[in-house]
């Protein structure tokens, strides 16, 4: 799991945990309650929990924890094995670029630099002040044939050049 | 793309089908493969035309199909489960996305089939979340298959029944490895485990299990509808069928083909591919991702099939081709999917866990200049030793990379070390940019580009870069309108 530098520092913006909407808890603890059996459910739960809540804090696997009658450390064990949950929050528009070998032999590396420049140098895996965007690198989404391949939320730029960034970014604000 | 020397199998339905509608599936001889099994045949009889037909599995390791089918059938148990490795990891394939978004009900068919033959009820499909269009579509072929009486309680009348459900990914490479995808589908890390006993025997909550890939179940309705002998005709002696490939890259024609088995390199880079763009010269290719190796220019002649991309150290895998020309250096490439294994290793075994990491800081060394003789010999190695002792197929096939390209482009390694050169011009630490006098007309302009204000020079005069303290960005190269800056 990708591990970013202001996530150690503590200094990416996480939202006041007082903020984390009480209903969202709800709509979980439902969502635990109509499983046929929680045996074998912990990572649907993480993945509903994660697209409720758009990350998953420490509150939140605690919370899973508890409904889930696992300890947390079994939860969190799980949690940061796998790069698609993230204990941190995402950018109001987080960039996803392809890292798989397609993109990268059509010169991704170029395009994650040129990204980073723009974006004021934040390292991949952080958030920018202002919490719009976030850069995440990903292995291979599938469209090689378009590499390489940037995401922004569920839009497709497809063969993009260092170049074209600051167009793309511009799309956004 | 072209169809020349394609034969479709896998593919067969897609891009020809509507797969949000299962009459068009049915329309196209879909569910008849599956129909035939319950009225037809017996469980054992199904399991005799699937080893008849030679069908080898298309997920990485090539294991005969029928033979895993009669494993599970053989144990005795109240439940048994059918699983489809929709996980798709290795980045550059995308054939297991393009069969599921463009013909989901055939991967249904075959799974329905598949619990037929070994005695199971229960099936479930293990996807990447990342294929948002692939789940939506696999959710509708359930539904429709299960309102029209093919999936469900007693299907076709019979008192076959078969339930499928999906579970999904989480981003996790080392989850395409089947005994970490059952771990995965229990809710838990994906890690590995030893085999045996292997998931046939106890896998899926201990339960008999096969795991087949996407493309393996695809080819099935349609091995059994025209026979065994129809199928095992196309490949060659060990390997029997189609494959399909996807070659991107450096290459023109970029996307899915499906060859049959024993095809050449060259046919699929040059007649199939149409070659490699902007005339540039063809170096390797890169066959079975990060687990595989790269074949040459010297290997053009080899024949694809399971045993001859072994022979050159790469190996089938999933299918990616990934198309490099001249301007790709091997070592970069080497270190690249050490890095991908690196992060991608789960850190269970020693070797895989601290050899990835040992492999990719000798080979950083190397892309550096900073290399030595020494570290050569011990990539060979260490590349030996975790070959023989990682726990799983991540661990056991992640130094292929370096073991292939050592094979042909030693030297390449060699320039890095005691050059210190890049011969592709692409470790930027090996690189210099020098300013060719005789081309310079002095025109400032790449002065004012370079970040680190490191050329200096008169207006009118040649100008001079300064080596010591140029950060090798390219950005003067870029500007130069006179071709005066070079790269070497
Ligand atoms: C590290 C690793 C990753 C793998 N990834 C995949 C994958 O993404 N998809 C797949 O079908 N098989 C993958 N496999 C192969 C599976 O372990 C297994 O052999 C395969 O799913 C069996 O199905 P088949 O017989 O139909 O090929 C992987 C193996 C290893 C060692
Ligand atoms: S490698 Fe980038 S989309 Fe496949």
């Amino acid at each position: 799991m990708q591990t970013s530098t202001c996530q150690n520092s503590g200094d990416c913006k996480i939202p006041d945990r007082a903020t984390l909407p009480r209903d969202l808890y709800r709509k979980l603890a439902d969502f635990v309650a109509a499983l046929p059996q929680k045996e074998g459910h912990m990572v649907t739960v993480l993945h509903k929990a994660q697209s409720l809540f758009g990350y998953l804090p420490r509150e939140v696997q605690e919370f899973v924890a508890q409904q889930m009658g696992e300890p947390l450390a079994k939860v969190y064990g799980v949690v940061s094995f796998y790069t698609f949950f993230t204990m941190v929050p995402k950018g109001k528009y987080p960039i996803s670029i392809c890292m798989g070998t397609a993109c990268f032999v059509l010169g991704a590396e170029n395009v994650v630099e040129s990204f980073q420049k723009v974006l004021g140098n934040i390292e991949v895996g952080e958030v920018t002040h202002d919490g719009k965007f976030s850069i995440d690198c990903l292995r291979c989404v599938g469209a090689c044939a378009l590499a390489p391949v940037v995401m922004i939320g569920e839009k497709v730029y497809a063969k993009v050049t260092p170049d074209m960034v600051k167009g793309i970014i511009s799309d956004f604000s | 793309m072209s169809e020349k020397k394609q034969i479709r199998i896998a593919t067969r339905n897609s891009g020809f089908i509507d797969p949000e509608n299962i009459d068009s599936y049915i329309a196209a001889g879909g569910y008849l493969a599956l129909a035939k099994c319950i009225e037809e045949m017996t469980p054992a009889q199904v399991i005799d035309e699937m080893k008849a037909s030679g069908l080898r599995g298309r997920g990485g390791a090539g294991f005969p199909t029928g033979v895993k089918w009669g494993f599970a059938a053989g144990y005795k148990s109240d439940t048994k489960y059918v699983v489809c490795n929709a996980d798709e990891g290795d980045p550059g394939a995308f054939m297991d996305r393009a069969i599921l978004e463009g013909d989901p009900h055939s991967v249904l068919e075959a799974m329905a089939i598949g619990g037929y033959a070994i005695g199971g009820n229960k099936g479930t499909i293990y996807i990447r979340a990342e294929y948002p269009l692939a789940i939506k579509r696999l959710k509708i072929a359930i539904e429709q298959a299960e309102e029209k009486g093919m999936l469900g309680k007693n299907i076709f009348g019979s008192d076959f029944s078969f339930d499928l459900d999906i579970k999904y990914g989480a981003g996790a490479f080392v989850c395409g490895e089947e005994t970490a995808l059952i771990n995965s589908m229990e809710g838990d890390r994906g890690e590995p485990y030893t085999k045996p006993p292997f998931p046939a025997e106890a896998g899926y909550w201990d339960k008999p299990t096969i795991v087949n890939n996407v493309e393996t179940l695809a080819a099935i309705p349609a091995i059994l509808t025209k026979g065994a002998s129809w199928f095992n005709q196309i490949g060659t002696e060990t390997s029997k069928g189609t494959k399909v490939f996807c070659i991107v890259g450096k290459i023109n024609n970029v996307g899915l083909i499906e060859v049959p088995m024993g095809i050449t390199l060259k046919e699929v880079i040059f007649d199939v591919g149409g070659g490699v763009p902007n005339g540039k010269e063809f170096k390797a290719v890169q066959t079975g991702g990060p687990s595989g190796g790269a074949l040459t220019f010297k290997d053009l002649d080899v024949k694809i099939d399971y045993e001859g991309l072994a022979a050159c150290q790469s190996m089938m895998g999933s299918g990616g081709m990934i198309v490099m020309d001249e301007d790709d250096c091997m070592v970069a490439v080497s270190k690249f999917f050490l890095d991908f294994t690196m992060e991608e290793t789960c850190g269970k075994c020693t070797p895989c866990r601290i050899g990835s990491k040992r492999i990719y800081e000798t080979l950083d060394r190397i892309t550096m200049g900073q290399g030595t003789m020494d570290d050569i010999e011990n990539l060979k190695l260490m590349s030996t030793v975790i070959k023989d002792t990682a726990l799983c197929g991540l661990g056991q096939t992640m130094p292929n990379p370096v073991l292939s390209t050592m094979r042909v482009f030693e030297d390449e390694y060699r320039a890095h070390v005691i050059d210190k050169k890049c011969p592709a011009g692409v470790c930027t630490s090996l690189l210099e940019f020098v300013v060719v006098d005789e081309k310079c007309v002095g025109c400032t302009l790449c002065a004012k580009v370079c970040p680190v204000d490191c050329i200096s020079g008169k207006v009118k005069e040649v100008h001079v870069i300064d080596q010591a303290a140029c950060i090798k960005c390219g950005a003067c190269l870029e500007k130069c309108k006179f071709d005066a800056i070079i790269k070497r």
